[in-house]
């Protein structure tokens, strides 16, 4: 798997694409620090970002890279390598590119901003775990998404159409529900559909790491009232672990059943 | 020696193969007709590992290959369509795959054996067809296994090359080692192979060698063998 995986990022570091994500992200935090000229607010700016436009790119990332080497998974499935490694191999290759352009990205300018001797180094290190969690969990779904269709343009419907349900549409139903059964106790639902969605139980990992409550909203206030900051962020944590886990089992099973 | 047994591939309500028994014996060339779509490639690419069948075994010298990975270590494949990222360089694939492998290999005698030299420093996207192939033929050769799968080898070489293949197939098959080749070329085929097999809509048809062919089918030349073969299939 080894092998694969460093090809696989030898590959990607050649590419335009990932030198581009980089310079965005580094424009980024550079513009936002600029802006808000407050570590505090550039972070809370940035969640915003981090939360819609990490799984995009991850997603698109990881289905542009899987039907782009397809020729070359082909010449390497004929070789005495097992299945599965080839396309963890490539997987862990693009998410870990992409956690690199992020990290280095947006830690360059926090960086040179003063991040290490303010005390907001540790909401900024939560932003860059969330971010990296969400790179890899979106990344593995839509690597899964491509090996179950041939069909490039179908794939690539699908995994704009999981990203945009997990990142909009799912945001709405939730909001709705709320309000339609304003009258019920609504706790463990709220909680249950934070859990369910990574990009929404990112969001309440940080907002209980920032601790503002006016941000924190009906699900936040809940999450803290049942768990407490630590014991509601140790939970979405390990909810985030299975989340990345199901996709990359996902992409073994898959993997191993699979024709080409 | 490789053994199918009972081997059943489907492609949805589509049946590629249906109930494939087949010997293939250690040492010697062994040839694989019949014509578009009857389940050649499917047939290779399970042998493989790279199309998982529904049903039935594969041995190789005793050992089961389905779901397996490390006896592919002892073949070689030549895929059909020589299909690679084009981005990259002759040499950085040869490199690339040589590194995986892990393995000696033979790669310079045949670099020049195949006259591929001077398009080492060019991108793979950039090739001709038959350079491709070239390309492809060196990738295949240069592990020296004892099995030699070889889908297509012909497509798109010139007669130059046509001929370094032809004596390159016969110098590994001097070696003891078996070799399986499709191809739609009868001259080729007859010229080579030991024993052919004839698949038609993915049941074997025929087994045997060329003579016993021409034999059954009361023909002078392999090609109108094969032809009769096939038109009694259409009518």
């Amino acid at each position: 798997m080894f092998k694969i995986l460093k090809y696989s990022i030898f590959d990607l570091l050649r590419s335009r694409w990932s030198f581009i994500y980089l310079v965005f992200y580094l424009l980024l935090g550079s513009v936002l620090l600029l802006l808000n000229s407050n570590l505090s607010n550039a972070i809370i700016t940035l969640l915003n970002v981090v939360t819609v436009l990490v799984p995009l790119i991850g997603t698109i990332f990881g289905i542009m890279y899987y039907y782009d080497s397809k020729e070359f998974t082909e010449l390497l499935l004929a070789q005495p390598i097992k299945r599965s490694n080839i396309f963890l191999g490539q997987y862990f290759g693009v998410a870990i590119s992409l956690s690199l352009s992020l990290i280095i990205g947006l830690g360059i300018p926090f960086l040179f901003y003063g991040l290490v001797i303010s005390e907001k180094v540790f909401e900024f290190i939560s932003l860059i775990i969330v971010g990296t969690f969400l790179t890899f969990i979106f990344t593995a779904i839509s690597f899964f998404i491509a090996l179950s269709f041939d069909n490039k343009i179908k794939g690539f419907s699908v995994a704009i159409l999981m990203w945009l349900l997990l990142a909009v549409i799912y945001d709405g139903i939730f909001l709705i529900s709320l309000v339609y059964f304003e009258q019920y106790p609504l706790d463990v639902f709220s909680l249950t559909a934070v859990m369910l969605n990574p990009i929404d139980l990112g969001r309440t990992l940080m907002l209980l790491k920032l601790d503002i409550s006016a941000l924190l909203g009906y699900t936040g206030a809940i999450f803290k009232k049942f768990f407490g900051t630590n014991l509601g962020s140790t939970i979405s944590f390990i909810v985030l672990i299975i989340w990345s886990l199901i996709p990359i089992l996902g992409i073994v099973w898959k993997s191993n059943k699979k024709d080409f | 020696m490789i053994v199918f047994q009972d081997l059943k591939k489907n492609f949805g309500k589509f049946e590629v193969l249906k109930t494939i028994n087949l010997k293939i014996n250690e040492g010697g060339i062994f040839a694989i007709l019949g014509p578009n779509g009857s389940g050649k490639t499917t047939l290779i690419k399970s042998l493989l590992g790279m199309v998982i069948p529904q049903n039935g075994t594969i041995t190789i010298n005793n050992q089961q290959v389905i779901h397996k990975w490390n006896y592919r270590d002892k073949v070689d494949y030549l895929p059909q369509i020589a299909n690679f990222p084009s981005n990259l360089k002759v040499i950085e694939l040869i490199n690339m795959v040589k590194d995986i492998r892990g393995r000696k290999c033979r790669d310079q005698e045949l670099i020049n054996l195949f006259r591929i030299t001077p398009f080492l420093n060019k991108k793979l996207g950039t090739l001709s067809g038959g350079t491709k192939q070239r390309v492809n033929l060196v990738l295949t050769f240069m592990f020296d296994s004892p099995l030699i799968i070889l889908d297509e080898p012909t497509s798109g070489l010139d007669p130059v090359a046509l001929i370094t293949l032809k004596e390159l197939i016969i110098n590994e098959k001097a070696k003891g080692k078996t070799i399986i080749i499709t191809s739609h070329i009868m001259s080729f085929v007859e010229e080579l192979s030991d024993e052919v097999v004839f698949i038609l809509d993915g049941e074997i048809y025929f087994q045997g060698s060329v003579s016993k062919l021409k034999e059954q089918t009361k023909q002078s030349s392999f090609e109108y063998a094969i032809a009769s073969i096939l038109k009694e299939q259409y009518v």
